[in-house]
């Protein structure tokens, strides 16, 4: 071998740098953590997706990259909001990235997925992002799927009960959108109206994406008090646009995103209509609680007011809990992930963790029990529509205060369930 | 049409017997008995005519595009672009101007614009080679979609309905009785009657046209043989560019009216892109009869569906394609080539 003085004071070098740099690692003890975030990048909510990841970095920001001893690195892994590519990312963060547990998903179907696939990773954690499906948590749930945010079931509550007992309205029409939230978020409302004594009249469904409502806008009864609308996105605007052409006619009742941002931004008179509708949901822009304004501070200080939302999104809160909660359960167990992770998933079972919705625990699902806020849309300055906080429910768990029997009799949401009549409604 | 009840005499016997139903079930008080078939008047009246209205948008998406494929065998991919492009437009100019009705004028004169210049400055340098033509359009729709998103963002407009059509209309027709044994009036948005009567005078408007005009005549005689039209001296192009401004300033039109009773975002020009190719090729390509009657079917076909059927009411769309292609594939009113 021809070794000449240049290789060698290379390799010396080298050496030198290496032990180095080995040094303070060795002092640290142990390697670092790496969380694998899985994240809507593309499609319907990639907006929101993008708030997402803004907000697992400033709750890292804030703890300086290190819990329970080690510090954490992060891989971020897109999907589509497809169920397959949520599947095919999170396959590629355990085994490619080798991530120590995951954060994730961020909608409905992926999280059903997601939750068949963490039954093939028993050593792996996942702490749900923000997806809101019932299933995740409720049927035949993985022992190492956690989810700190509520499901759209949850978001569903107390909005029925108030509509019923503070406005008087007691008989509606509902229209929501024909897939898996469409049902769950409405069953969510529709559990506590009909428990209050309501009476739904007549429900539509509509396929998710229709453009032109004129049919289903003529068939809706008059004599009701408000009519329960559970669409979101373009297909809410399209409704909304068309409702107030036909005349509008009565109050509306919104489900959980019929007044997200997409609405609420729209060019147009659309919107208007949806001054004095009332909708429920995990949180309230003006909630006064401390945890909440506190959040919303750092939030707007840590990134330019160019590169996020005026206030953080459904989304990004969903995400923001779900890292507090990873950073809370390794400063439990010192960042000991060893045994397949037991020691950790025991500490995140019961964890009481103070977010800035309030204090969050876990049932026996590992689903979270929580604050669900009840809003108003009001006209804000300048022609724009803010949400005004009017009401809210604490401690909703996952069978919307019915017992496990009771809300397993009643059957999962579909276009049937739940059955008005059965509740005390009509 | 004497014509045409001469040659299909039982066809046209059938048509007549639909349309004299229809119009029975429109005018008089249904009974008991067609309500349980059937629902409710209102409903069904007001599915009828929101179908009327869808199919007189898609009409003039489709039109255009039907137009321009007739006569130069361009199948123009961008035209759902142009469709969105006009809407955008209208927008601003109806914000701008205060004014909806400006917006229709000024669009037509933008968007016809474009067309020209597309024609003038792409197609006509690649004519005759229609898988080109289709690529570069398919690209151009491309471009244009990701400008467009650069422009207007991401969210979703709704063009001002002006204030004199704004909420609905009372019509002259009885759709129920209420409590007191008065008859209930059926109540249907203005905006929509004049969309309506604003798709049906320029139906006409194309019909006079194409067949009593020298520029229908050269149009006409150009669908059927361009290679002899030009023989005989006649100056193609200025037609094609005729043509080609004139659609692509009706699909910014349609645009325009789109945005009012539905609305804009990325994805509408596709969308009318394939609502325009299925109109076509159920009516029949480079037909404006065939247009119109295609129209109608999957406008009908789409609101009577999402009324009385809303799980299966997107597979309808293409049933109809489907069995038109199987049975008739030069479509319902199509010239076999």
């Amino acid at each position: 071998m021809n070794w000449d003085k240049r290789t060698l004071f290379g390799l010396a070098g080298a050496v030198a740098l290496s032990l180095g740099l080995a040094m303070p690692a060795a002092a640290q003890t142990q390697p670092p953590i790496r969380i694998g975030v899985l994240v809507a990048l593309e499609g319907a909510f990639a907006a929101g997706g993008a708030d997402a990841v803004r907000n697992v970095e400033l709750a890292l920001r804030q703890v300086n990259h290190t819990a329970g001893g080690r510090r954490i690195e992060t891989v971020v892994a897109p999907s589509d909001t497809r169920p397959d590519t949520a599947v095919r990312q999170a396959r590629k963060l355990i085994e490619q990235d080798r991530v120590d547990f995951i954060i994730g998903p961020l909608s409905g179907s992926e999280g059903i997925a997601i939750r068949d696939y963490a039954k093939t990773i028993p050593d792996r954690t996942i702490i749900n992002g923000i997806s809101g499906a019932l299933e995740m948590t409720w049927v035949d749930p993985a022992p190492n799927v956690f989810r700190f945010n509520l499901d759209g079931a949850q978001w569903g509550t107390g909005l029925g009960r108030y509509v019923v007992q503070n406005r008087g309205w007691r008989r509606i029409a509902t229209v929501a959108a024909d897939y898996s939230f469409g049902y769950t978020n409405f069953l969510g409302f529709a559990v506590d109206f009909c428990r209050a004594g309501g009476t739904i009249v007549q429900r539509f469904w509509v396929p998710l994406g229709a453009t032109d409502f004129g049919g289903v806008i003529a068939q809706l009864p008059d004599n009701v008090d408000a009519v329960y609308l559970g669409m979101g996105g373009t297909d809410a605007i399209n409704f909304l646009n068309q409702w107030q052409q036909a005349g509008a006619g009565t109050r509306i009742i919104g489900g959980t995103i019929m007044a997200d941002q997409t609405v609420l931004t729209a060019r147009g008179r659309a919107k208007e209509a949806l001054v004095g509708t009332l909708i429920s949901g995990p949180l309230a822009e003006d909630n006064p609680d401390p945890a909440w304004q506190t959040y919303v501070r750092q939030y707007r200080e840590a990134f330019p007011a160019n590169q996020r939302f005026p206030s953080p999104s459904l989304f990004g809160t969903g995400y923001y809990i779900a890292t507090q909660a990873a950073i809370a359960g390794l400063n439990a167990v010192n960042g000991d992930l060893s045994d397949g992770q037991r020691r950790f998933n025991a500490a995140l079972s019961s964890l009481r963790l103070a977010t800035p919705l309030g204090e969050v625990s876990l049932n026996e699902n590992r689903q979270a029990t929580g604050t669900v806020f009840v809003n108003e849309i009001a006209e804000g300055p300048g022609g724009t529509l803010v949400s005004r906080n009017v009401a809210k429910v604490d401690g909703v768990n996952q069978t919307l205060g019915l017992t496990a029997a009771q809300f397993r009799a009643m059957g999962l949401p579909s276009r049937t369930n739940p059955d008005c009549r059965a509740l005390g409604g009509g | 049409m004497t014509d045409v009840a001469r040659r299909y005499p039982v066809w046209t016997l059938i048509v007549l017997l639909l349309a004299a139903g229809l119009l029975w079930l429109i005018l008089t008080p249904w009974t008991p008995g067609i309500e349980q078939v059937l629902g409710r008047k209102r409903v069904f009246v007001n599915a009828l005519f929101g179908g009327l209205t869808l199919g007189a948008l898609y009409f003039l998406v489709a039109s255009g595009f039907t137009l321009i494929f007739g006569l130069m065998r361009n199948v123009n991919l961008a035209h759902g672009s142009l469709y969105l492009l006009g809407g955008y437009l209208g927008y601003g100019v109806s914000n701008a101007a205060g004014e909806w009705l400006v917006a229709v004028p000024v669009v037509f004169l933008l968007v016809g614009l474009l067309g020209l210049l597309l024609q003038h400055q792409v197609f006509r340098r690649m004519e005759g080679e229609e898988l080109r033509q289709t690529m570069v359009t398919i690209g151009l729709s491309v471009v244009l979609a990701d400008m467009m998103l650069w422009i207007w963002g991401g969210q979703s407009y709704t063009l001002q309905t002006p204030d004199w059509l704004s909420g609905p209309a009372t019509l002259p027709i009885v759709v129920g009785v209420d409590r007191n044994g008065a008859p209930v009036y059926m109540r249907f948005p203005q905006v929509r009657i004049a969309i309506l009567v604003t798709a049906v005078v320029i139906g006409l408007g194309m019909w006079l046209v194409l067949n009593r005009t020298r520029l229908g005549m050269l149009v006409r005689a150009g669908v059927d043989d361009r290679e002899m039209l030009t023989a005989s001296g006649i100056r193609i192009q200025y037609v094609f560019l005729a043509v080609f401004g004139f659609g692509a300033g009706l699909a910014g039109v349609a645009g325009v009216v789109g945005g009012t009773f539905q609305s804009l975002a990325p994805g509408e020009d596709t969308r009318f892109l394939l609502a325009s190719l299925v109109v076509v090729i159920v009516g029949g390509m480079g037909s404006i009869t065939g247009a119109a009657l295609g129209a109608l079917i999957i406008g009908l076909v789409e609101q009577i569906g999402l009324v009385y059927a809303p799980t299966y009411s997107v597979v309808f769309t293409f049933l109809i394609m489907a069995l038109v292609l199987a049975f008739r594939p030069q479509g319902l009113i199509g010239n076999r080539r």
